[in-house]
C-alpha cells in the first residue's frame, strides 16, 4: 500500500515538475494522434457523408462492413502496417517501420472507419430532415454531402473527437509499428506497458493521468462547445 | 416558359394505399391556383408530385419545356445559418455569383420585412419568421412556378396580410403560384381558380368566384359548411 502511495507521490512530482521524459513522451502521443485523426477525418468525413446521402446498389453491404471495421482490433491493424512497411514488404523501401510515421500510419487506418461509420449515421439523420428542401433548391449529390458536412458540424465534432480519444488510448498498433524505442516512438500507452511490467510505477502512473485527463478534458471541452454552439444555431 | 403543366392520370400510391387516384388536370400560366381540401386529401402530396421530389406510381406529369420552379414546404427546414446566408445559399446553388446573390438576398428579405434579423441563426428564428425565410429563399430565385404549402400557416394576422401582399406582388412579376391554404378567406383573397381534392380524387376545379358561391359536388359542399365564423 505505502509502495502505491509512494508511486503516487512521485508521479504527482514528475506531472508537477514537468519531467523532461514524461513531457517528450506526452508531446509525442498528442502529435502522432491529432496528425492521425486529422488524415482519418479528412477521409472519413466526406466518405461517411458519401454513404449517407448518395444511393447506389451495395451500399447497405458497404454499410455493413464500415460498421463491423469499427471494431477492428488495434493489434490486427498493427500486424497489417507492420506488414506493409517491413523492409520485405510493398512500402518497405520508404524506412518506415519504427517512426512516428508509421505509428501515425496505423492510427489513421484504426480510426478512419470509426469516424466514417458514426458520420455516416449523424448525416444520414440529418439528411431525412433536409432531403427535400436541398433537392428542391437543386443540390445534387455532392451540395448536398458539402451542405450536410457544415450543418452537421458540432455533432461531427464529437464523432472527430471520439476518433482521437480511441487512437491516443489504442496500444496494440503503435506497440507493434511503432517498437517501443526510447525516446523515439514511445508514447504514453506502450510507455505505461512497458513501464508497468519493468515495476517502474510512478511514470507509468503519472502518464496514466496525464492520458485520462487529456480524454477528459477533450471531451468536456467539445461538450462545452457543442452545446453553446447549438444555443446559437439551433 | 414551363407552362401548361399537364397531369395525365396521375397516381401514387404508398404501400398499396392510394394516396392521389388517377387525376388528370391541365395547369395553365396565370391565374393563381389555390388547392383546397381536408386534411389527409393528398394537398401536399400532389405538389411534391408536380414539383419532382415525388415519382408517380403510374401517369404522369407533364412541364411544357424546362425554367426554374421553387417550392415553400409546409414545415421549411433552415440551414444551420444566419438568415441571410439561406437566401444567399440556395442562389448560389443556382449558380448566381456571390457578390449578385449577397445584394439579391438582401433585397428578398427587406422585401418580406426581415432585414432586422438578417444576421440572426436561422434554426432559432421564430416560426412565422422561417416560414418568411422561407418565402424569401425561395422568391429570391425568380422562379417561373412557386409552390407554396400552408405559407401563412405559423403567422400572426399582421403578418399573414404582408406574405399575402408578398404572394401577390410574386404573381405580379410573372410567377405562377401554385399553392394550399386551409384558411377560406385566403382562398378568396388570393385565389383565382380552386383544385378541390378529396381523397386523392381532383373533386371540383372552379374559378374561385364559382366554387365558393355554387359548388357542386357533394364533398366541397359539406367542406364549405364546415368554415368556423
Ligand atoms: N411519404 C409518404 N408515405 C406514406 N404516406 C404518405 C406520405 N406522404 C403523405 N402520405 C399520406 O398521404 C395522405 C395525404 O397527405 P398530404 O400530406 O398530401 O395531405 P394534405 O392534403 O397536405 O393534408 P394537410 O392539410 O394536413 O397538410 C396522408 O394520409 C398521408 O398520411
Ligand atoms: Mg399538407
Amino acid at each position: 500500500m505505502s509502495d502505491i502511495s509512494a508511486a503516487l507521490a512521485e508521479a504527482l512530482r514528475l506531472i508537477g515538475g514537468m519531467d523532461a521524459q514524461l513531457a517528450q513522451i506526452v508531446l509525442l502521443s498528442v502529435r502522432v494522434s491529432l496528425v492521425a485523426v486529422t488524415i482519418a477525418a479528412l477521409v472519413a468525413l466526406p466518405l461517411g457523408a458519401c454513404l449517407a446521402i448518395a444511393r447506389f446498389p451495395g451500399r447497405q453491404a458497404l454499410v455493413a462492413i464500415l460498421n463491423a471495421l469499427m471494431g477492428l482490433p488495434p493489434v490486427v491493424v498493427g500486424l497489417l502496417i507492420y506488414l506493409l512497411l517491413s523492409r520485405a514488404g510493398p512500402l518497405g523501401e520508404f524506412g518506415l517501420l519504427f517512426t512516428p510515421t508509421a505509428m501515425i500510419l496505423a492510427q489513421a487506418v484504426l480510426v478512419t472507419p470509426i469516424i466514417a461509420a458514426l458520420s455516416r449515421q449523424v448525416i444520414e439523420d440529418a439528411w431525412i430532415e433536409y432531403e427535400e428542401q436541398l433537392r428542391s433548391l437543386n443540390a445534387g449529390t455532392v451540395a448536398a454531402a458539402r451542405t450536410l458536412l457544415w450543418d452537421a458540424r458540432f455533432a461531427l465534432m464529437t464523432v472527430v473527437l471520439a476518433g482521437f480519444g480511441r487512437a491516443a488510448a489504442e496500444v496494440g498498433a503503435v506497440m507493434i509499428v511503432g517498437g517501443n524505442i526510447d525516446g523515439v516512438t514511445r508514447v504514453m500507452t506502450t510507455t505505461i506497458a512497458l513501464e508497468t511490467s519493468k515495476g517502474d510505477l510512478p511514470l507509468a502512473l503519472g502518464l496514466g493521468m496525464v492520458l485520462v485527463a487529456i480524454i477528459i478534458g477533450v471531451n468536456l471541452l467539445a461538450n462545452v462547445v457543442k452545446l453553446t454552439a447549438q444555443k446559437r444555431h439551433g | 416558359m414551363m407552362l401548361p403543366l399537364n397531369l395525365k392520370a396521375l397516381c401514387f400510391v404508398v404501400a398499396n394505399r392510394p394516396i392521389i387516384r388517377d387525376m388528370s388536370c391541365e395547369i395553365t400560366a396565370g391565374p393563381k391556383t389555390v388547392i383546397l381540401g381536408p386534411n389527409g386529401a393528398g394537398k401536399s402530396v400532389l405538389m411534391r408530385l408536380c414539383h419532382g421530389l415525388l415519382h408517380p406510381t403510374s401517369g404522369s406529369v407533364a412541364w411544357h419545356g424546362r425554367g426554374r420552379q421553387a417550392m415553400v414546404f409546409q414545415r421549411p427546414v433552415m440551414l444551420r445559418r444566419s438568415a441571410i446566408g439561406n437566401v444567399i445559399y440556395g442562389l448560389r446553388l443556382a449558380g448566381v455569383s456571390r457578390k449578385e446573390a449577397e445584394s439579391r438576398a438582401a433585397h428578398v428579405l427587406e422585401a418580406v420585412g426581415l432585414t432586422a434579423i438578417a444576421q440572426r441563426a436561422a434554426r432559432v428564428l421564430s416560426g412565422g419568421e422561417q416560414q418568411r425565410l422561407a418565402l424569401a429563399r425561395a422568391w429570391a430565385l425568380e422562379p417561373g412556378v412557386l409552390f407554396l404549402d400552408e405559407p401563412t400557416a405559423n403567422l400572426d394576422p399582421n403578418a399573414t396580410r404582408d406574405v399575402e401582399s408578398i404572394i401577390s406582388a410574386i404573381h405580379a412579376s410573372g410567377t405562377k403560384i401554385i399553392m394550399t391554404t386551409h384558411s377560406l378567406g385566403q382562398a378568396r383573397r388570393l385565389g383565382d381558380e380552386i383544385l378541390f381534392l378529396s381523397d386523392g380524387r381532383l373533386v371540383e376545379r372552379a374559378p374561385v368566384d364559382t366554387f365558393f358561391r355554387r359548388p357542386k359536388s357533394s364533398e366541397a359542399v359539406a367542406f364549405l359548411q364546415g368554415e368556423l365564423p
